[in-house]
């Protein structure tokens, strides 16, 4: 019953004219999911830089495969390759559309898997701007949704949406999203703290096309616009739809991921 | 009870074993280094070591310097469904020859079937859910010379199956060859009085340390619980350490005393502990409930051997406060309760015990950590104070800081010499 709701919505939300800016603003990120389903599971490796106000500079560097699940949140496996004290290191997320994600570390020293507490949604990722909650699966309904209007920015076309974050202890009040008109996906976000301040900024940019169909970019940059400190993010070797399954991502996977 | 004396004396052939089996390990990466780029990492470290009070016995020294090395060589092939590892460890330590020690930590081949996953080799392998102390963890020989937290292992020959299924994982172990516990030597600190001599251990097996143990595991995660059930049948990890009177000639004094020929009996001349090694059955369960910010975890154990049944836990909780005061940093609270039913009989001091710790974690681009820990004896006085940090220094480097104290340790307790032997070590690690 619910996918032909969907659809309706889907079909209807760049022109429709009765609708309240929550529903167009919902009408627009289910859309943006639905072009964006069916890539079944995806690797990738990438490059974090993260940079002072001083100018130092320090390198993250780590591998994700991500599995898509239908009707709930997606599975991912990260592992650490950089710095080197944390090689080896492996975390894997089991995502949920409303409950709390299931999460566990593997820590190679002791060869131990820890369950951890995914309460930390707010917590700066391995010392950089992005925050577990940036880098986490958005599922459509994580968010309360609101288009605002829309805008060209830097020669694109593009609808700007207000995030609301549904889950609890988010760090934002809201987001503010700029998405792309011609490939669907988010090009912008503005990230405002509790107190409703302006926090960071993302920008995402050069997109490339897998699969004839899906939009992934090559760069991501997000600025502490409190502190000026920065980290940017460069993903390489895309590879999508390779055939992974849920044991590549159950908790004997962890142990031997490398 | 079969008592059998093993050799005093290191041979020759022993101390070339690491030499073996590194030049076996290096020639069979060799062998299937064309399918693969060989990953070479590891860590160096360097770690001085200060007592803050002068030796209980003349030979200990008052500070240690220690130099260690553990390389990591990783080839995968057959599209990652089979690999080899091999991480061989060397540390040479100043103040104690025991200290001073290899072990190939592991050797590991591993293959992934459709339904199933096949390690053999030399390997490590972690149960368990509590932080203070690692009551189910039962696969590997401890450490001990490494630290005395219990935390380092040595390489375990093992053979392991793993079936991940719906209904969780099922593990099945066969441990061909046992390891035997390292202790500190007689000129090293954070020992027993009388020191354990290694050299005198003995098995209840017949076989002694060829007996062939047996392990198997099933674990699941259902909802917020992660559950463990464990079964081992086999040689303890953890010895009974019985007092040995030696004559003046090294030999065993018999009861009746040390004779020489034309003489009367003398008493012994110096009186060891000897590691005794029972053959046990363990059935383990471990729990840890993860509610938001609160982790509820136990770990229970059922032993029996040929002294009487018992049952011992850890139990308790982790509780940490995510970016407090608007921060970065997080700040855990842990508190557990450790109980082992031999009470004054148990071959470790923590038969009723109180542990609470705070655990800090800066989350800045160092990654810097701070661990302060508290173990109190629920019916003595004994305490242990443990303070651990550690910080990364640019990319490569690691910086850690370790001090330990103890404090009403009774004079007649087999670990009083550890009155005297708080101490401050520093870390430095390079990962290459």
């Amino acid at each position: 019953m619910l996918l032909p709701i969907v659809l309706l919505t889907a079909t209807l939300a760049p022109t429709a004219h009765a609708q309240t800016p929550e529903e167009k603003g919902m009408a627009i990120v289910t859309e943006m999911e639905r072009r964006d389903s069916g890539w079944k599971d995806q690797r990738a490796s990438l490059v974090m830089t993260l940079r002072n106000r001083q100018g130092q500079e320090s390198r993250r560097e780590l591998r994700i495969s991500t599995l898509e699940v239908e009707g709930d949140g997606d599975k991912s496996l990260s592992l650490f390759e950089n710095p080197r004290d944390v090689k080896g290191t492996a975390f894997l997320s089991h995502t949920h559309a409303t409950k709390p994600d299931d999460q566990w570390l593997y820590l190679p020293a002791l060869k131990r898997v820890k369950r951890i507490s995914s309460r930390n949604k707010s917590g700066s990722f391995m010392g950089s701007e992005f925050a577990y909650e940036d880098l986490a699966s958005q599922e459509v309904d994580k968010f309360r949704y609101k288009w605002l209007r829309d805008e060209e920015l830097d020669g694109r076309q593009t609808m700007v949406v207000e995030y609301f974050p549904q889950y609890e202890h988010s760090g934002y009040t809201r987001q503010v999203v700029w998405i792309d008109k011609d490939i669907w996906r988010i090009v912008k976000t503005e990230y405002y703290d509790r107190r409703n301040a302006l926090l960071k900024t993302l920008t995402i940019e050069d997109y490339r096309q897998y699969l004839d169909r899906f939009w992934r970019p090559d760069v991501m940059h997000m600025v502490n616009n409190r502190t000026g400190k920065s980290t940017r993010v460069e993903w390489q070797d895309y590879r999508l739809s390779t055939g992974l399954t849920d044991r590549d991502f159950d908790r004997n996977a962890l142990k031997r991921a490398r | 009870m079969t008592a059998e004396p093993l050799g005093a004396r290191r041979s020759l052939a022993s101390s070339l074993a690491p030499a073996r089996i590194m030049l076996a390990a290096a020639s069979l990466l060799a062998v299937v280094s064309p399918l693969g780029a060989l990953e070479v990492s590891g860590r160096v470290e360097i770690e001085p070591r200060a007592f803050l009070h002068a030796p209980e016995h003349p030979p200990q020294e008052r500070h240690g310097l220690s130099f260690a090395i553990q390389p990591e060589f990783y080839q995968a092939f057959d599209d990652n469904r089979q690999s080899l590892l091999f991480t061989p460890f060397l540390r040479v330590d100043s103040a104690d020859d025991r200290r001073s020690h290899f072990d190939v930590r592991e050797l590991m081949y591993q293959r992934v079937f459709d339904d199933f996953d096949l390690r053999a080799g030399i390997g490590r392998v972690f149960w368990g859910v509590t932080e203070s102390y690692h009551l189910v963890d039962v696969i590997n020989q401890t450490d001990l010379v490494e630290n005395v937290d219990l935390e380092d292992k040595l390489g375990q020959p093992l053979v392991n199956l793993s079936f991940a299924r719906d209904w969780g994982v099922l593990d099945l172990f066969v441990l061909p060859g046992f390891r035997e516990r390292t202790y500190p030597g007689r000129e090293g600190r954070l020992r027993s009085e009388p020191f354990v001599d290694t050299s005198r251990a003995t098995y209840e097996s017949g076989a002694g340390r060829d007996r062939v143990d047996f392990a198997m595991r099933w674990s699941h995660a259902i909802g917020d619980f992660d559950i463990g059930v464990a079964h081992f049948r086999g040689t303890s990890r953890e010895p009974r350490l019985l007092p040995l009177g030696l004559c003046a000639d090294g030999q065993p004094a018999p009861s009746s005393g040390c004779s020489r020929a034309g003489s009367s009996p003398t008493p012994p001349a110096e009186v060891v502990l000897a590691p005794h090694y029972d053959i046990v059955r363990r059935t383990s369960l471990d729990l840890q409930a993860t509610k938001e910010a609160m982790l509820w975890k136990a770990e229970l154990l059922h032993e029996s051997g040929p002294g009487d049944a018992y049952l011992a836990w850890v139990a308790g909780f982790e509780y940490t406060w995510f970016g407090i005061r608007g921060s970065d940093r997080d700040l855990g609270l842990l508190v557990e309760h450790l109980f082992d039913g031999r009470g004054g009989r148990a071959p470790h001091p923590l038969e009723n015990d109180l542990f609470a710790g705070i655990r800090l974690g800066l989350n800045d681009e160092a990654s810097t950590e701070l661990v302060a820990a508290i173990v109190a004896d629920a019916e003595g006085d004994a305490t242990a104070l443990t303070l651990e940090a550690s910080r990364r220094i640019r990319d490569d480097w690691r910086v850690e800081l370790e001090a330990r104290a103890w404090n009403g340790v009774e004079r007649d307790d087999p670990m009083a010499p550890l009155r005297r032997d708080d101490y401050i070590q520093l870390t430095l690690v390079r990962f290459f």
